[in-house]
């Protein structure tokens, strides 16, 4: 089977140039530096079509760069972001129209002055996927595809609540047909009871028109539910990939490891949290050789020096940490 | 199983409402709970459920045009309602003490640590020497897990991450050896090991000093590993309460698992998400009867004749349901 999407060598840098004074005293000797910020960092993978691969990470991992770079909104300084859909009559479809993304806050994703049929029509219009008497149907039809009333068309985005907002966002990404979705933690924003219509709309979304998803969550609980594969970020890299069950059962490295000791889980019976320590590093300047040594108990000298690779430990199972080396070599 | 000792707070049929030029907003309307010495209570509600009121209702935060009606609030076997303004200001930050979702509300940007904290201390107790109380502040923040306190003092809340931001302000919180702490959403602006690190600190303080805790969030899962008592809000009213344990293993009311049901998991993989379904109703136009009714799906026709009571059962269960004994066990 050939992936829908490949990722190569993806990295993205967001450099926070001198302003006048640090470059007015470098001309008269300082030496003030450019301050760079690794958000993605040579990051490679590849998802097959109909599979929900979710990323999850803690704030400033670089998830969120990640899947604006795939659905095309920010250049990559370095590397590839690559469709293939197999079909030889798609290849001049623009990659505008194969991948959308949803968004987080249904408030301000949603332009505050359209009527929710201008939201929704806006784009097929502009690509000539509908013409302007069909319209109204369409956007009709798209509005029943999220379970929202076609009676509300005229409608603006503040006469919605959240989870219909929400439910827009999703009709105006499905207007184009795409068959890629990015979705950056759109459900985090919403009531618990919300998030499990909308979750749910997704999977039947998904079944119904045959999509592929990159889901972005912080939220472990809701990873673990949708995805079929987990990518889990630190400071810009991928640390490990796995396939759910493997995540869940048999997680690898010592950050997946963590994360999922540290979620709240609903179980009957007190527990005790043991977290680990440390606070998450600032990109600025990450640690060296492997990101997380200064928070890992295993950590040796080696984790300091050397950047660990992400290697296959098992089938379809990658792990970035040195000590799979180590427990080889026993 | 519970301890006999005479409850530190005692609320009966508080009423909090907005009187807003669309009508009287029944924020909070009728809840009634206690919390014992050293006991952790949760306080589950969704958005608008007027989880947040009650606790401002409690600590005498509530403002124009909001009132609180009716009711009473027993701290200590005073009812706060009847205290003025500055007897008022002797309790709150001293006696009871309340922390945020956002530490950056709590905190002065301008002002350092110890500045503040300093201020706390020297409010309630004019005796105490500003050296003696710069290094209770000292020691609170060690308490917290805050390393190198002593340094940490001099610096500005800019200079700390989220996380140390919300342990410095359950610091501040602590100084005063508080009989009672409200925390409300204390850890959902926070990473998951972070949110592990504050709470695994919350519960080995509370523990250590015997202060009790209303714990308020929306998560579910976080009051099931934390509390000994859970009460569950909807609409300005108590659903249900009881001990965590039989709750979260046994929920009675259909809200109740509505929302467990809501809660993804790896459990539930592959199944789609029993949700509740329709949204929160608006406050201001509440059908008669139960709130819950037009969402609920054991609904008969007793929900809309009037508001249900309150059924006690055994093991300190309270449900308001006309159809607890016909919903069937989970």
């Amino acid at each position: 089977m050939m992936p829908i999407l490949k990722v190569e060598n993806l990295s993205k840098d967001f450099v926070k140039s001198l302003d006048l004074v640090a470059k007015g005293l470098n001309k008269i000797g300082q030496n003030y530096k450019e301050e760079i910020v690794h958000a993605v960092d040579s990051v490679n993978f590849s998802i097959f079509k109909g599979e929900i691969v979710g990323v999850v990470g803690e704030s400033g991992c670089g998830k969120s760069t990640l899947g604006r770079m795939v659905a095309g909104i920010l250049q990559p300084t370095e590397g590839r972001v690559e469709f293939d859909t197999g079909q030889v009559k798609n290849k001049e479809i623009p990659n505008a129209l194969l991948t959308q993304m949803i968004f987080q806050d249904p408030f301000s994703s949603l332009n505050p002055r359209k009527r929710v049929i201008d939201i929704i029509t806006e784009a097929p219009l502009y690509h000539k996927l509908i013409t302007k008497s069909e319209k109204r149907a369409f956007a009709a039809e798209m509005l029943q595809r999220v379970g929202l009333d076609p009676d509300t068309l005229e409608r603006y985005p503040h006469q919605f609540s959240g989870g219909q907002r929400q439910r827009v966002g999703i009709a105006r990404a499905l207007a184009v047909s795409p068959e890629f979705l990015v979705c950056d933690e759109s459900i985090a924003a919403l009531d618990v009871s919300i998030q499990a219509q909308i979750i749910n709309l997704f999977v039947e979304l998904k079944d119904k028109y045959d999509l592929t998803y990159l889901f972005i969550s912080h939220d472990i609980g809701v990873i673990e539910h949708i995805s079929d594969r987990v990518i889990v970020m630190y400071l810009g890299r991928i640390v490990e990939t796995a396939p759910i069950k493997t995540f869940v059962k048999q997680p690898n490295h010592p950050y997946t490891q963590a994360l999922l000791e540290g979620v709240p889980r609903l179980e009957v019976g007190k527990r005790q949290y043991e977290p680990i320590s440390g606070e998450i590093p600032s990109p600025l300047s990450p640690p060296t050789g492997c990101h997380f040594h200064p928070r890992c108990k295993s950590a040796t000298a080696r984790c300091e020096r050397e950047k660990p690779a992400l290697r296959e430990i098992a089938p379809a199972h990658f792990s970035a940490c040195h000590l799979n080396d180590e427990t080889q070599s026993l | 199983m519970r301890q006999t000792v005479e409850p530190i707070l005692e609320i009966s049929d508080l009423q909090t409402h907005f009187f807003t030029k669309a009508g009287i907003l029944r924020a909070v309307d009728g809840v009634s709970f206690e919390i014992g010495a050293g006991e952790i209570v949760g306080l589950v509600g969704e958005s608008g459920s007027g989880k947040s009121i009650t606790g401002f209702s409690i600590i005498g935060l509530v403002d124009s045009p909001g009132e609180i009606i009716g009711g009473t609030i027993k701290f200590k076997g005073e009812d706060l309602n009847d205290l003025s303004n500055e007897q008022m200001q002797h309790v709150r930050g001293n006696r009871i003490a309340m922390i945020f979702q956002d530490p950056m509300m709590t905190l002065n940007p301008v002002l350092r640590i110890e500045t503040q904290m300093i201020e706390a201390i020297q409010a309630h107790d004019n005796k105490i020497s500003r050296e003696d109380a710069r290094i209770r502040s000292r020691d609170a923040l060690g308490l917290v897990g805050i390393s190198s306190p002593d340094e940490r003092l001099r610096a500005y809340p800019h200079q700390f991450s989220g996380g140390m931001r919300q342990r410095v302000s359950i610091a501040i919180a602590m100084l005063n050896r508080p009989d009672l702490i409200i925390a409300d959403e204390p850890t959902t602006a926070l990473d998951v090991t972070i949110q592990g690190q504050v709470i695994s600190e919350m519960q080995k303080l509370c523990r250590e000093t015997k202060t009790a805790l209303l714990w308020i969030t929306h998560d579910l899962a976080v009051i099931a590993g934390i509390a000994d008592r859970v009460c569950v809000m909807y609409a300005g009213r108590i659903v249900e309460q009881g001990l965590v344990a039989n709750t979260i293993a046994n929920p009675l009311h259909p809200y109740t698992r509505g929302l467990m049901g809501s809660v993804p998991s790896q459990n539930q993989r592959g199944k789609p998400l029993q949700q509740i379904n329709g949204m929160v109703p608006s406050m201001l136009s509440l059908p008669r009867g139960c709130a819950f009714q037009n969402r609920c799906s054991y609904v008969t026709e007793k929900c809309s004749s009037g508001r249900p009571d309150i059924t006690h059962l055994s093991d300190e269960r309270q449900v308001r349901c006309f159809n607890v004994s016909e919903v069937p066990k989970l």
